[in-house]
């Protein structure tokens, strides 16, 4: 820490307990309280009971968690292959020093805008779009499983697209050019040195892109089938009736789940980073 | 396998600027060049331009008798090392070896030999199983030698290979590619660096550049005695570049006279006068010029003496004095006539 005076460093601890405590920890905190609670009138919360739970985590309710799981870990797949896959081809086209055309960074740019537009659009509007595009022959999804993954794909993909972007661009071209002069075509080049230096960004990234799938509503709620109900939906559903403590309960289930994939998911980071 | 390389008026430019001004120079088999000069010079680039990192605006470049202009770098079967070693972090010593061969295809039973053979070269042998960042510098300059020598490349190419040493390991690595150089007689290495010691040390012979143009190329000892131009006499080893007026035989410094060999140099014009500090000695000789101290620094075994000559700074290094001329004092300094290099003017700016 910055600040060496006593004083300064309790200031410091203060202002941290009284602005951010509030706004980031109690919310999380009250919903994990609502969802042991029997009933709520007071200031508190009483009639502690785990009822809840035996409901969240049974029949429909452990069905939406499968679906929110295998939705975001679809989705995520998704992301990671295009993003990359796009994040890769526009920085060869954008390039570096000469030997590259006006209009081949023009193109580079291109994808960069066109990739990051989920990211500026409302997944609202998203959702709309994939449902009012996939409607219609040729491709009718409307009312499948894959409906909903891909519109999750398609919202994740810009995250996915700017991490990797961004740690190619921090990727030092000299390990791509002492593997070229040893003789390596360009793709043993990519397979064997920049997607295994690139792995702790794309593991962050597949990370994002899970946490961001499995939190998805806006767009899922204008597509989903009934046979494939993910999480938030069934939270949405639960506390729109006044089942608010089921609704927590599922909320608690939801953030434990996701906490523990991205868990898994940076340890895979911690031994894929080698400096 | 035909080594050597040739560049046939090689030009590099980004955008409109012009990193390399038509470069035309041979390389012979087993021969060991050196382009040296200072940064932003082009040097790096012509190297770059031999590997295909950079494609060149004119002019072709041959490895052997192949013309490789237009080749992608993976079909150029050069070997490189670079300053940052640029070793591959997520591979072992030994994998980072054998990377050359398995993205050539070698036979799979001869990776593990020649593997083998080249850490044993560079002394790295016992550190096969370790990860590059387990390494210390010099270690990791070895382990890159080894990966580029594995591939059995006729061309090697070296950019700045030591400048991320510190000076006493740099001394040793270069003894240790002269060792290399002399196992491997028939690889040609094209080595860049911006360090004269290194390229005096290693070479056999010296490319000068700067300013986007070769300046001057021999051997280093031609290099060093009898240099082209200014920017030769000051970049390769130190000099005292002194403007002259050139007469019949000799030149005049101020109204000094000095027997010089006026060589090619026509009477009347101006020149530029070349002595090396070394060659300069104390007290009355053949060439005298008399002037007054300006600094003395004690270097252990020399002492370096500047003095003002009519306006001019001398530098003379002299083997360590018992007693050191005094600042501001009067001193009398001479060279031999043979020990001068008259450089006529004109010649560096092209």
């Amino acid at each position: 820490m910055l600040v060496h005076s006593r004083k300064g460093k309790w200031a410091t601890w203060a202002l941290f307990f009284v602005l951010f405590l509030p706004l980031f920890a109690l919310p999380l905190l009250v919903i994990v309280a609502a969802s042991f609670a029997g009933h709520w009138s007071g200031a508190f919360p009483s009639g502690f009971t785990g009822e809840h739970y035996s409901a969240a985590t049974r029949g429909e309710s452990l069905q939406a968690l499968t679906t929110s799981l295998l939705t975001a870990l679809g989705a995520s797949v998704i992301a990671l292959a295009a993003g990359t896959w796009a994040a890769l081809a526009a920085a060869a086209l954008k390039g570096r020093g000469s030997g590259t055309s006006r209009l081949s960074r023009l193109c580079g740019r291109t994808l960069d805008t066109l990739f990051m537009l989920p990211v500026a659009v409302p997944s609202v509007v998203v959702g709309l779009a994939v449902l009012v595009a996939f409607s219609k022959p040729p491709m009718i999804l409307n009312g499948t499983s894959t409906i909903v993954v891909l519109a999750h794909a398609l919202l994740v993909t810009a995250f996915a697209y700017q991490s990797v972007a961004a740690a190619i661009v921090r990727l030092d071209p000299a390990y791509e050019q002492a593997a070229a002069s040893l003789g390596a075509r360009p793709a043993y080049v990519l397979w064997r040195v920049k997607l295994p230096l690139l792995l702790p960004s794309l593991t962050a990234a597949a990370g994002l892109c899970f946490a961001l799938s499995m939190g998805e509503l806006s767009a899922t709620m204008m597509l989903y089938p009934p046979d494939w109900t993910p999480l938030p939906v069934r939270i949405y559903a639960a506390t729109d009736r006044g089942a608010t403590f089921t609704g927590a309960a599922l909320a608690v289930v939801l953030m434990t789940a996701t906490l523990l994939v991205l868990f898994a998911v940076s340890r895979i980071r911690t031994k894929a980073s080698y400096r | 396998m035909s080594g050597g390389i040739r560049f046939d008026s090689v030009s590099v430019a980004y955008g409109k600027q012009v990193v390399l001004d038509s470069l035309d120079l041979t390389v012979e088999q087993g021969e060991v060049m050196a382009l040296l000069g200072p940064s932003g010079s082009g040097k790096t680039t012509a190297l770059r331009a031999v590997a295909g990192f950079v494609r060149p605006a004119s002019g072709r470049v041959f490895i052997g008798d192949r013309d490789v202009t237009a080749l992608p770098p993976h079909r150029r079967g050069i070997g490189m090392v670079v300053q940052q070693y640029a070793l591959f972090p997520h591979m072992r010593v030994e994998d980072n070896v054998a990377f050359g061969l398995k993205a050539q295809k070698a036979a799979r039973a001869e990776i593990p030999g020649r593997v083998a053979d080249a850490l044993e070269m560079t002394g790295m042998a016992s550190y096969a199983k370790r990860y590059p960042r387990e390494l210390s510098g010099g270690q990791q300059q070895r382990v890159a030698i080894a990966r580029a020598l594995a591939i059995r490349p006729g061309v090697l190419l070296l950019d700045e290979p030591l400048s991320a040493l510190d000076a006493q390991l740099r001394s040793g690595m270069l003894a240790e590619l002269a060792r290399l150089h002399r196992e491997l007689p028939d690889v040609s290495i094209l080595y860049v660096t911006h360090d004269q010691v290194e390229a005096l040390t290693l070479a056999d012979r010296i490319a000068v550049m700067d300013k986007a143009r070769l300046q001057d190329c021999g051997t280093p000892q031609e290099l060093y005695r009898r240099p082209r131009n200014e920017f030769t006499a000051s970049f390769v080893g130190n000099a005292n570049l002194l403007p002259v007026s050139v007469g019949v035989g000799s030149v005049s410094l101020g109204g000094a006279e000095l027997k010089v060999d006026t060589g090619e140099v026509a009477p009347g014009v101006t020149a530029t006068l070349c002595v090396r500090p070394h060659l300069v000695g104390l007290g009355p000789g053949p060439n005298s010029l008399s002037g007054t101290v300006t600094e003395v620094q004690w270097r252990g075994a020399t002492h370096r003496v500047f003095a003002d000559v009519g306006g001019h700074s001398v530098k003379a290094d002299l083997r360590e004095l018992r007693e050191p001329p005094a600042l501001g004092s009067d001193v009398t300094l001479h060279f031999a006539p043979e020990d001068a290099v008259l450089l006529a003017a004109g010649v560096t700016d092209g």
